[in-house]
């Protein structure tokens, strides 16, 4: 049945506006400021390390021994960034030996054991909470709590302001995000296999132990890595703990060092940034090309394992 | 049919179980119960801490240099609307930068970007997302400042300025809001999608109509994340805000200002230091407790609207 009533001219816009290809100049705009936005945001990583590399790339090239060797000085012949890298690597220890088991048995803890009860809901409720707290808020945990106990140990020069203090102060601040995603690596485990070990009678930490930790281990080992790439930038918390000095014993091995005062890179950072002297800023961007090579390459590490390991059930 | 042959005869002391395992199970829960509890003795430590250095503040201080011309802990002077303006210009000239940067991206990422491209690019931005903000800071004092504030309002512009220090922070933050919007996005289901184009829509309109307001919840979440992780920053405000040695109220951004996380490393570092003499050093808890609370209901109220999310799809 033909559609009467309708002129030629009708129909031939109809037609144009169907087949024709005309551009959408509002569309393509669009799409293009989208795109310039993502790639505003991206050149914003491109300038910065070349601006910082501009810098450090040829310091560390014709002095690279005397600022990876040297420790912290406000004489730019002598100043490096040493202490800071043994800093960072200290408190890096901290976080593998204390964040990562606690904020694993504390996941494990709510996935697999807690029932849905009011406390359970608090505890996790509490979790996301910690994660949000600003960091410098944990510094002053450990400077009010853990500088003032810990005062005994290392004696009234130090203050409390050790590497004990700040290493506790970074575990827990980084605690939070172990926590959370060893949860979620927990959750994508399937109740099927753990049904599997329930069923020949396993308790529940057999099941834990066999069936759940080995197929949830990636997501944790990513979680753990990204918790340190956290825990190797910060610095808020350091400064608050003492770490703004810039010295570092490391006479008498890292026990001994533990109750001296400390540093760490970011904190260098932040020390020499502030220094009214170029050389001592440059010093500034050296330091940030080793710690942002140290996070891209803890980083990489976390993406890589992810897409090696990572399983659809 | 042949019957299932039992050697030992049934007791009750077989059906529960060997001692030993059962001891061990125990043993393992409650290891991990401690661990979750150690995260709510975390929250009451934190608490505590500021609570009892801010009920030694309001003892120490005379309360009306909480109201008065600027925060200068060395004066005696510590008005707090000296040091929440400064905050607040700071978080919303991030926000200024960040908002448009990162829904723009997240949108792109989202619904315009192929999914190879996408495989590609949500790493880059998840690793944009772990620069150090002292990192930040630096790029801040040697490009932001001099480069684009002073070129762009003239040489007058002192170098350490409060809009310097938002636009490093706002670049900090662009990265966590495209993240979250983009899997607030990402999780509108496809049919919705589908049903707008079949009736002819096009991928702005989908994008603008359908996608943007179904994921309007997750959005909101990015946005009031943003602002949290903005008012909690410190490093960059702390080298590049103009802070240091205390600021008089001021609402101009070019100008240098006082935040309250900057006030805080300033009162620990030492520049504003006077310990035990007055009310200087435990008015870094008063600031601390108000920080912390700013944040804790900034991040409550995002944690819901992202409840809501979860609850529709």
């Amino acid at each position: 049945m033909a559609i009467t009533g309708i002129t030629d001219a009708t129909r031939a816009e109809v037609a144009r506006s169907l087949t024709g290809k005309r551009r959408d100049i509002a569309e393509t705009l669009f799409s293009l400021v989208l795109l310039l936005t993502l790639i505003i945001a991206l050149a914003v990583l491109i300038v910065l390390l070349f601006n910082v590399a501009r810098t450090a790339v040829p310091l560390l090239a014709h002095q690279g021994g005397r600022v990876l060797g040297n420790d912290y000085s406000s004489l730019p012949q002598n100043a490096g960034i040493r202490s800071g890298l043994i800093g960072s690597i200290y408190l890096m220890i901290f976080v593998i030996l204390l964040a990562v088991p606690l904020g694993i048995g504390a996941a494990i803890y709510m996935e697999e054991y807690a029932r849905d009860t009011r406390l359970a809901r608090f505890i996790n409720t509490n979790i996301r909470n910690l994660a949000g707290v600003p960091a410098i808020v944990y510094g002053i945990l450990g400077f009010a709590v853990f500088a003032q106990l810990l005062g005994s140990v290392t004696g009234p020069k130090v203050a409390g302001l050790s590497l004990l203090t700040g290493g506790l102060t970074i575990s827990l601040m980084v605690l939070p995000i172990v926590i959370i995603t060893t949860q979620e690596a927990l959750r994508s485990v399937p109740t099927s296999i753990r049904e599997g070990g329930f069923g020949v009678g396993a308790t529940r930490w057999e099941v834990i132990r066999s069936h759940v930790l080995p197929n949830a281990a990636p997501g944790i080992l990513t979680g753990s890595v990204l918790a340190m790439a956290r825990a190797l930038g910060e610095t808020a918390p350091l400064i608050m703990v003492g770490a703004v000095t810039g010295f570092l014993s490391t006479h008498g091995g890292p026990l001994a060092s533990l109750r001296q005062k400390f540093t760490a890179l970011p904190t260098l950072i932040f020390t020499y940034t502030k220094k009214p002297l170029p050389e001592l800023q440059d010093l500034a961007a050296a330091a940030i090309l080793v710690l942002i090579l140290m996070i891209f390459f803890v980083n990489l590490t976390a993406i890589l394992l992810r897409n090696r390991y990572e399983r659809k059930w | 049919m042949a019957q299932a042959v039992i050697s030992t005869p049934i007791t009750a002391e077989v059906l529960r179980g060997n001692p030993a395992r059962l001891r061990r199970e125990r043993r393992m829960r409650a290891l991990f119960f401690s661990a979750a509890l150690l995260s709510v003795l975390i929250s009451i430590a934190i608490v505590l801490s500021l609570l009892g250095g801010t009920i030694d503040f309001l003892r120490k201080v005379d309360l009306s240099t909480l109201w008065s011309d600027g925060w200068l802990p060395r004066n005696n002077l510590f008005d707090i609307k000296t040091i929440v303006a400064g905050t607040l210009i700071v978080a919303l000239i991030a926000m200024v930068v960040a908002a448009p940067l990162g829904l723009g991206a997240a949108l792109y990422l989202s619904e315009y970007a192929t999914p190879r491209a996408r495989r590609y690019l949500k790493p880059i931005i998840e690793t944009l997302a772990s620069i150090p903000s002292v990192v930040l800071g630096y790029f801040a004092i040697r490009v932001i400042s001099p480069e684009l504030v002073q070129r762009l309002f003239g040489s007058q512009v002192p170098l350490f300025n409060m809009l310097a220090a938002g636009i490093a922070v706002g670049l900090l933050v662009t990265p966590l809001v495209a993240s979250v919007a983009e899997d607030a996005m990402h999780a509108v289901p496809h049919a919705l999608r589908e049903a707008s184009f079949g009736l002819g829509a096009r991928r702005r309109s989908t994008s603008i109509r359908v996608v943007f307001p179904a994921a309007v919840s997750g959005i909101t979440a990015a946005l009031i994340l943003g602002v949290s992780r903005a008012i909690g920053e410190t490093m960059i405000v702390a080298i590049v805000a103009g802070g240091t040695g205390g600021s008089l109220f001021t609402l101009n951004p070019l100008k240098g200002g006082q935040t309250m996380t900057a006030a805080i490393a300033a009162l620990a570092t030492g520049s504003d230091q006077v310990r035990g003499t007055d009310a200087a050093y435990p008015s870094l808890f008063f600031v601390g407790l108000l920080l912390f609370a700013l944040t804790l209901g900034l991040n409550l109220l995002s944690e819901r609207f992202v409840r809501r999310v979860r609850r529709r799809f």
